[in-house]
């Protein structure tokens, strides 16, 4: 079915989805539980329609992190939202003590990830959380492409025992998908098929980019796969590795950094299971320190469409 | 009753002396300190477990937040039937599950501890739950007063007065060193019971070794209805052996065999 509907009533910013998603889930099952961290956003009514449901924590993200792992180790089901460098880095060892290791069945809802914060500076962006959450064990860490797809996986959170990360991104993004689709945790989704290369990406803009890439592609003649790995943990394995067998080049394509995100993860299990190339686009271990537009600050750092499409012609001459 | 406690209480710090003289070595002063703490808490009717179902739904919750003190804790749970009182003897031996810190592989334990300032914001958590669905679970949270320097402790006790938390009942082993030293010395604490007044919570200061005002604070909670209750335990830190109170010299430490004799002796035991 279109999606036209559906966006046209919810919107292409997961900062919204995400939490409609919250809030149709507690609807069906009074275990779910929606934590604010003073970063709330009133057009999603949770706390009007479950006062008893919705607990605003204020601006303390350890207690929102403890809290929350207390909240499911009573059987309930938190979902937390805050900004992805708050949940992963800030209160990070509450992660690891009271999500991690009691496998508490806690969903982290982190805005604001990669560089999607755009003009909001480098206290806001995040290009850490990655590394960090794939390194918990016990989580599953979800990045979907676009708003639709961000609802899906919040909601798909809930059917996962355990605790949960899912990197959401800051404001409008462009739509991915455009009808209904069943979204499953653990499995990439094939947005194109092709057989000369595939571009493995991750997170809003970085896979409509993707797509973006494979279609300049194709006008010179060149097929193109291209994988959304909207799971990072677990990582969908055969995936990459039918990929690397049937088009012998591989692309990773993510707004994280470079060390310890989707393309340290592939070029892993490449070269364990079937090497061949892979180029690797992501954050090149530095700060964005220029306030500027998401879409700006990408090109910026050499994850432009143009940048990527560069670099497999010039793999492929 | 208050005889028996005593005589439990010593019983735990006999433990204590053994886990700390038969194993590379044990946290003996906070240990000590919270003896008399946990004997009320386990032995005196406060807690509503079942050692037989440590799962049980709608249990009341002992959080042990200072984990580092992991002998007299393991002690008291032993000695509660959670666990055999001969299992003691693998404290941090090579395959056992009583390691240092304690952790939920462990029956009884509800959280793993050890990073101290966690234990009150999962309380927090414990408690808003048992609060939403009526339950009848009450949350108790050990805490070290070292530990209170963690900003979280003060994230959660804003929280937990903010939401209404009666049925969450901190106590503070205030034993005043830490392991660097005196706590007013390290990091201030004074005005202590204030603070906890300040954030809204109903506070009393006891003596932590009185098992007789243990009970009667313990039996009492919640002090104020729609509150917290903060219990700040005055203690001595290494309580019960002339070598280990109040010092931090024993915060960690080994037991060699004449030190382990002499505390057997002073404990007034035998064995």
């Amino acid at each position: 079915m279109s999606l036209d509907t559906w966006v046209s009533e919810h919107g292409t910013s997961s900062r919204t989805t995400c939490r409609v998603a919250q809030l149709d889930l507690a609807r069906s099952d009074d275990r779910v539980y929606s934590l604010e961290n003073d970063l709330a956003l009133p057009s999603v009514p949770f706390g009007k329609e479950f006062p008893d449901r919705y607990r605003q924590i204020g601006i303390a993200e350890a207690n929102l992190l403890g809290v929350a792992s207390g909240l499911a180790q009573s059987g309930r089901i938190p979902y937390v939202n805050t900004f992805a460098v708050f949940a992963s880095m800030r209160a990070c060892e509450q992660m690891r003590v009271d999500l991690s290791y009691p496998k508490a069945n806690v969903k982290v809802v982190g805005y604001y990830t990669g560089l999607s914060g755009g003009f909001a500076g480098p206290t806001h962006h995040c290009t850490e959380d990655i590394a960090v959450t794939t390194a918990l064990p016990g989580f599953t860490v979800l990045s979907p492409a676009d708003a639709y797809e961000a609802y899906l996986a919040t909601q798909a959170a809930a059917s996962v025992e355990g605790p949960v990360y899912l990197r959401a991104s800051r404001g409008d993004t462009p739509m991915v998908y455009s009808s209904e689709y069943p979204f499953e945790i653990g499995k990439a989704v094939t947005l194109c098929e092709g057989s000369d290369v595939t571009i493995i990406a991750t997170g809003c803009l970085v896979v409509p980019r993707a797509v973006e890439v494979a279609s300049r592609l194709a006008s010179r003649g060149i097929s193109c796969r291209v994988l959304n790995m909207h799971t990072l943990k677990p990582l969908d394995v055969p995936a990459i590795v039918a990929a690397a067998r049937e088009t012998g080049l591989i692309v990773t394509y993510e707004d994280h950094n470079l060390l310890g995100g989707l393309g340290s993860a592939v070029a892993a299990v490449v070269l364990e299971n079937e090497p061949v190339p892979v180029l690797r686009f992501g954050v090149p271990d530095v700060f964005c320190t220029r306030s500027d537009e998401y879409e700006e600050i990408l090109d910026l750092y050499g994850l432009g469409v143009h940048d990527v499409y560069e670099a497999v012609m010039r793999r492929l001459r | 009753m208050v005889n028996d406690l005593a005589e439990r209480a010593r019983t735990l710090r006999k433990h204590v002396v053994h886990l700390a003289a038969d194993s590379p070595g044990a946290h003996v002063g906070g240990s000590m300190s919270v003896v008399e703490i946990l004997t009320t808490l386990y032995f005196d009717g406060v807690l509503r477990v079942d050692p037989a179902d440590p799962a049980r739904p709608g249990r009341d919750r002992l959080i042990f937040s200072k984990g580092h003190s992991s002998a007299a804790y393991y002690a008291a749970l032993a000695e509660a039937g959670f666990f055999p009182v001969s299992e003691l003897d693998t404290y941090k031996k090579t395959g056992s599950r009583l390691a240092g810190h304690p952790h939920t592989g462990v029956p009884g334990v509800e959280l793993a501890t050890g990073s101290l300032g966690h234990g009150l914001p999962v309380g927090v958590g414990l408690a808003m739950a048992a609060q939403a669905q009526g339950l009848p679970s009450r949350v108790f949270v050990i805490v070290g007063d070292g530990e209170c320097q963690e900003g979280s402790v003060w994230e959660a006790a804003m929280a937990a007065a903010h939401y209404q938390l009666d049925n969450l009942v901190v106590i503070v082993d205030r034993n005043g060193i830490q392991e660097d030293g005196p706590t007013e010395e390290i990091m201030a604490l004074e005005p202590f019971a204030d603070k906890w007044r300040a954030f809204g919570w109903a506070t009393v200061e006891v003596d932590g070794h009185d098992v007789g005002e243990l009970s009667n604070v313990l039996h009492e909670v919640p002090l104020t209805w729609s509150r917290p209750t903060a219990i700040i335990a005055k203690t001595v830190k290494g309580k019960g052996l002339s070598f280990s109170e109040n010092t931090n010299a024993w915060h960690y430490g080994h037991l060699s065999a004449d030190l382990k004799q002499q505390a057997l002796q002073e404990l007034g035991g035998a064995s």
